[in-house]
């Protein structure tokens, strides 16, 4: 760090431009990336502005017509999206943080700790996600805190592993070597090589994992194990639309765009972070 | 070569035991009994306490657990089914087998359209056959299996009438979920397939080969397919569990006679015996071909080879 300011003093004007700045700029260079997050703003917004809305007066305009029960699809696919959504972001955060603190201890400490978390990590994979996921909701109950309780366990291990190696191919880093020579501790080096580099990795891989996740969620509530049934939710809307097919698809088409319109909003973004984040990766 | 395969069976025990270990433990949270659940709820309570004893429901967790796994490893005893009574094994393993056929039809179509379009796109990087797959891949990876298998089911059952919408337990009747189910798993292959192939095709011996004058047909042959498939065959294999998830529901929407439409409707019911044995069933399916998996990878990779065989001596 101090290095750094030394170096660009003399020159007097030279200033480093700002990290945030130079990421917003490769982000920017992406359309899609930047038709994602407009989508994705756009569609927070229509979520609490409907909301209030919908306590207000209940109107009699369907915009995407009627469900089974009478009920304004439009309202539910868009209050529906703030369960899912809410639940994805959640769950993408805490099984971040959990598998982000296995991985780093199993990389930075290896040997037997490493031995351990990675074998039972192994033997935790061993067991099909959905599967897993349904055992947990069925064993707690299926409500929101449930639902993020058995999506993070799902998804943690995608993380131990990112994690893990990233912590062991930086410490065998040039610069990280350097400045082990150069004396300095292990928690210096954690704190100013590993974790700065690391972190893009890190926020690729949950932007991508957020669409994941609410694709994996809807099909948890299209199999009835979602939130309980009077709250929307997409995939419960799309197993109720099921029963409707042959006469009102209009019931399927609205949920099911919400769904991929949503993930494809989420990996645009994803994509375009990425290559902002970490250009060796755009091939 | 051969330790290293001895070793990876080796680590099969560890991980089935511990695979039931979770499932079971997950399961065991659950409130209720299995002495009420057989027996209806008209039953005095001193049957049920009886019931419950003779079962071992009373005993501590880990002695349970043993119980369960030697019954389940000596005489495929996963215990009686809350619902209809009858012993667990036999009513899933006919739907077992029903669910493995139609995973591994999905893993085989998920390969077969997959692969060869990800090694095109990338042979011709920037033409239309590199975009229109590419955007499709794209577009598709934010489909749920499930919304698939909606779809399908309204444009061919309903749509075209050319197949039926329900499941008559022909093989053909697969087809339309296998379908379903592995086209996203295809996607994933694609993008996996082309960006292992550009990678192959950026490397300095691709460009020693051409600048011998090696004809562009025999380097992607040789040279680049070669080094570009190993990983895939690990996708491939991982696919399964992304196929497994999408089988789970694509039983439910073609009301297709297979584990996971077993589980799901069971779970309405707490049949728990039906529901452990099955996610048991089906992992331990999904362990088996990992190894599988991995076996093969060291068979084709030269450099796994030569690892084993150099510290044998």
């Amino acid at each position: 760090m101090e290095n750094n300011t030394a170096a660009a003093s003399p020159q007097g004007e030279f200033r480093r431009p700002s990290q945030a700045k130079e990421i917003w700029r490769r982000f920017k260079k992406s359309k899609g990336a930047l038709i994602g997050l407009v989508l994705l703003v756009l569609y927070s917004q229509a979520t609490t502005q409907d909301f209030a809305n919908m306590l207000g007066t209940p109107s009699s305009e369907h915009f995407f017509g009627c469900d089974g029960f009478g009920r304004d699809i439009f309202a539910r696919v868009i209050y529906g999206g703030r369960t899912s959504i809410s639940i994805a972001l959640i769950a993408t955060v805490t099984s971040c943080l959990f598998g982000s603190m296995l991985g780093s201890i199993a990389g930075f400490f290896g040997g037997k700790v490493d031995t351990v978390i990675m074998r039972s990590l192994d033997i935790f994979m061993s067991v099909p996600d959905i599967l897993f996921t349904m055992a947990v909701v069925y064993a707690l109950g299926p409500n929101f805190v449930n639902l993020v309780i058995a999506l993070t366990l799902a998804y943690f291990t995608n993380y131990v592993r990112l994690v893990r190696a990233q912590v062991l191919t930086l410490s065998e880093a040039d610069y990280v070597e350097a400045s082990r020579a150069g004396g300095a501790g292990s928690m210096r080096i954690i704190l100013t090589h590993i974790i700065p580099n690391s972190v893009g990795v890190i926020i690729v891989n949950t932007t991508l994992n957020v669409a994941k996740i609410i694709l994996y969620e809807s099909t948890l509530s299209y199999l009835g194990l979602g939130m309980p049934p009077p709250a929307p939710e997409w995939g419960a809307m799309l197993s109720e639309a099921r029963e409707f097919l042959r006469n009102s698809p209009h019931m399927m088409i609205f949920p099911a765009a919400a769904i991929v319109l949503t993930a494809c909003a989420i990996n645009l973004v994803g994509d375009g972070l990425r290559d902002a984040l970490d250009p060796q990766l755009k091939s | 070569m051969y330790r290293y395969i001895l070793k990876r069976i080796a680590f099969l025990i560890p991980t089935i035991l511990g695979v039931t270990l979770i499932i079971y433990a997950v399961m065991n949270i659950t409130p209720g009994d299995p002495g009420r659940a057989v027996l209806g709820p008209g039953t005095p309570q001193a049957d049920i306490d009886a019931y419950n004893e003779s079962v071992g429901y009373n005993d501590p967790f880990l002695v349970k657990y043993k119980n369960y796994v030697k019954k389940m490893v000596i005489d495929h005893d996963f215990g009686i089914s809350y619902v209809t009574k009858q012993d667990v094994f036999k009513e899933i393993w006919p739907r077992y087998k029903v669910t493995l056929a139609l995973s591994f039809m999905g893993v085989f179509l998920a390969a077969l359209i997959g692969i060869p379009m990800g090694i095109k796109s990338a042979v011709n990087q920037y033409s239309l056959w590199d975009t229109i797959p590419s955007l499709a891949a794209f577009f598709l990876a934010a489909f749920p299996a499930f919304l698939l298998g909606l779809i399908l089911l309204y444009i061919f059952c309903l749509w075209l009438n050319l197949l039926p919408s329900y499941w008559t337990g022909s093989f053909t009747g697969l087809i339309m979920p296998a379908l379903a189910i592995s086209i996203p798993p295809a996607a994933q292959n694609f993008r996996f397939t082309k960006s292992s192939m550009l990678e192959a095709i950026r490397q300095d011996y691709v460009r020693t080969a051409r600048a011998k004058g090696v004809p562009e047909r025999t380097v992607i042959w040789k040279h680049v397919l070669k080094n570009a498939l190993l990983p895939v065959v690990t996708q491939v294999g991982l696919s399964l569990g992304s196929l497994i998830c999408g089988a789970v529901v694509a039983e439910k929407i073609f009301s297709v006679a297979g584990i996971g439409s077993l589980i799901v409707d069971r779970i309405t019911f707490k049949d728990e015996p039906i529901i452990i044995a099955g996610t048991i069933l089906i992992s331990i399916c999904f362990t088996l071909v990992m190894l599988l998996v991995d076996i093969i990878y060291a068979f084709i990779d030269p450099r796994i080879r030569a690892k084993y065989t150099r510290t044998r001596g």
